[in-house]
């Protein structure tokens, strides 16, 4: 009786009007994204067979996966160019996300990130094929530097690998970067500036010592929000990575959709994410202290 | 002037930004086969021979449709969530937020590959049905995004008003909440078919024999003679997808301005 009473209670109150409430869109999760990632993590450990998969335990696609030499360096590399981007982005989106916070005036500034934000709408695909345009053979920054005699011959080693697919992923994940550096920034209280110049601090001063610890949250979030998509993009070392451009995508959809071979596919994805979370949560880790802030 | 350098640096940066969508209409507009520099002269024929690819359109139809589904589904999912998270307190809330907003930070590849096994291993035959499965699951946490703002910024004593005044618990949602929100249902529906009809990757694992328009672009970049037709594509899509947003975000501020808020800027 007073279990029923519990229950009833329960269901009356504001928690069971709030999860019954989410429960449709948590389903949807649960049932298209929990389950099919825990169906690939239980794949990673299952045999391959001809036609089918054989239900034997195995470790023997994990070992494939870090032994084998070309999965390991497609592995190091799809680490090194995720890092090269984050960092390339982060540095060059703070400004901005610094000039449209402090210099531009509050009724512009929805207008400017809008700005900011369009590019990365709009059709993915092209705007990848539009670089290998841009740094190709003929291409404009080829024929650009050519035509104002910086440069007799076109340069080469701007496609087609590694240095083209960190531009291009650079230009495709800057919005990304800007806004949660921006959101950080927006948050912090101008009088403490004001503060740090009365005290008899310098500009430059005031900016490390106040603005820059207060907006590393937002810049956590941003190193975050880059690198862990990054490392599974396929597009661009597809389109402009060039045979030594290869990342983990590649090799993942190499796996699945022409050689067949979900397990040792699934071992390869599943290796990745873990050490895309692990080196998230070194670097949370590490940063942990600028997180704290204030008031938590 | 105010921040002399930083808008020589902004201005220069919106460049970078933009160099793709500046170029892509030389290209389109230009009468060469190859697409480099030097320019050869105007012509508009690769816009008439866009028109007339059959496998465009049969493409462009499945985009639509898969498009559409997934803003339509991928909303109605997002008011469900916006509104339980705004409004009540319950156990584990960040536990299960997390795994529905985990998709805006997930590689695509990985929900791909997953949702393939997992449709292969069922049985499910590939089709546009599968594309959308997928969809919805990466829209919905930008549809949670917009419209989580939306409804924080409701005042709730005009919901009390509407209880006091002896309105049920369904006739306040329509009468009072879905016309303050309004504006946000829209510019989410907007956003996320935008997305849905820009996305490859989860396209290109899902979709089997039914193209999208990603994929058959995808498909198109092997062939270098019909490149430039790509690029007049391109073109009419940057165009229509800069008034889908533009238009969006017109519905957002709107929102945020009717029930009262404050513009933080931004749709993410």
């Amino acid at each position: 009786m007073i279990k029923r009473s519990r229950w009833t209670k329960f269901r009356e109150s504001e928690g069971a009007t709030g999860l019954l409430m989410l429960s449709p869109t948590a389903l949807y999760a649960i049932l298209m994204l929990a389950a099919p990632l825990g169906t690939i993590i239980l794949y990673s450990f299952l045999t391959d067979g001809y036609l089918e998969i054989i239900r034997d335990f195995t470790m023997a696609n994990y070992i494939e996966a870090w032994t084998n030499d070309l999965y390991r360096s497609v592995m190091i590399r799809s680490l090194g160019v995720s890092m090269s981007v984050t960092f390339v982005t982060v540095v060059l989106a703070f400004p901005i996300a610094y000039f449209v916070s402090f210099h531009v005036e509050p009724s512009k500034k929805s207008l400017w990130l809008f700005l900011i934000t369009i590019p990365f709408w709009t059709s993915y695909l092209i705007r990848v094929f539009l670089w290998k345009v841009i740094l190709g053979y003929n291409g404009v920054v080829n024929s650009g530097l050519m035509g104002v005699g910086i440069i007799d011959e076109p340069l080469t080693f701007i496609l087609y690998n590694v240095n083209s697919v960190v531009i291009t992923l650079a230009h495709a994940y800057a919005p990304f970067a800007i806004l949660p550096i921006f959101v950080a920034l927006e948050k912090i209280d101008r009088s403490l500036l004001e503060a740090g110049q009365d005290l008899g601090e310098s500009k430059f001063v005031t900016f490390c010592r106040v603005t820059l610890p207060l907006a590393m949250p937002g810049v956590v979030a941003s190193v975050l929000i880059v690198f862990i998509p990054t490392i599974g993009d396929y597009v661009t070392p597809q389109l402009v990575g060039g045979p030594e451009g290869r990342m983990v995508a590649n090799l993942i959809q190499l796996q699945y959709l022409k050689l067949d071979n979900y397990p040792l596919g699934s071992a390869i994805a599943v290796s990745a994410m873990g050490i895309v979370t692990l080196v998230s949560l070194v670097f949370l880790a590490l940063t942990r202290r600028y997180l704290k802030g204030p008031k938590g | 002037m105010k921040g002399g350098w930083f808008k020589v640096y902004a201005l220069a940066y919106l460049l970078f930004l933009y160099a793709p969508i500046i170029i892509l209409p030389m290209f389109a507009f230009n009468d060469a086969t190859v697409i480099a520099f030097p320019l050869s002269g105007f012509s508009t024929r690769w816009f008439d021979e866009m028109m007339q690819a059959p496998a465009l359109r049969i493409a462009l139809k499945n985009s639509l449709i898969i498009a559409v589904s997934a803003a339509v589904i991928s909303t109605t999912l997002g008011i469900f969530a916006a509104r339980a998270t705004t409004r009540y307190r319950f156990p584990a809330k960040a536990g299960i937020m997390g795994l529905i907003m985990l998709p805006l930070v997930l590689p695509e590849i990985i929900v791909a590959v997953s949702l393939l096994v997992v449709l292969l291993g069922l049985g499910v035959n590939l089709s546009i049905f599968t594309v959308i499965l997928g969809h919805v699951l990466i829209c919905t946490p930008f549809t949670i995004a917009i419209l989580s703002s939306a409804f924080q910024s409701l005042d709730q004593s005009l919901e009390e008003a509407a209880y006091d005044l002896g309105e049920s618990g369904p006739s306040t949602f329509r009468l009072i909440i879905l016309p303050l929100v309004m504006p946000g249902i829209i510019s989410s529906l907007l956003i996320s078919f935008t997305i849905s009809l820009d996305e490859f990757i989860i396209a290109f694992f899902l979709a089997g024999t039914e193209p999208t328009l990603p994929v058959y672009i995808f498909s198109q970049f092997r062939f270098p003679s019909s490149v430039p037709v790509i690029m007049a594509l391109g073109t009419v899509l940057v165009c229509l997808s800069i008034l889908l947003l533009t238009i969006a975000e017109y519905f957002r501020r709107r929102g945020i301005a009717k029930s009262g808020g404050k513009d933080t800027g931004g749709f993410l």
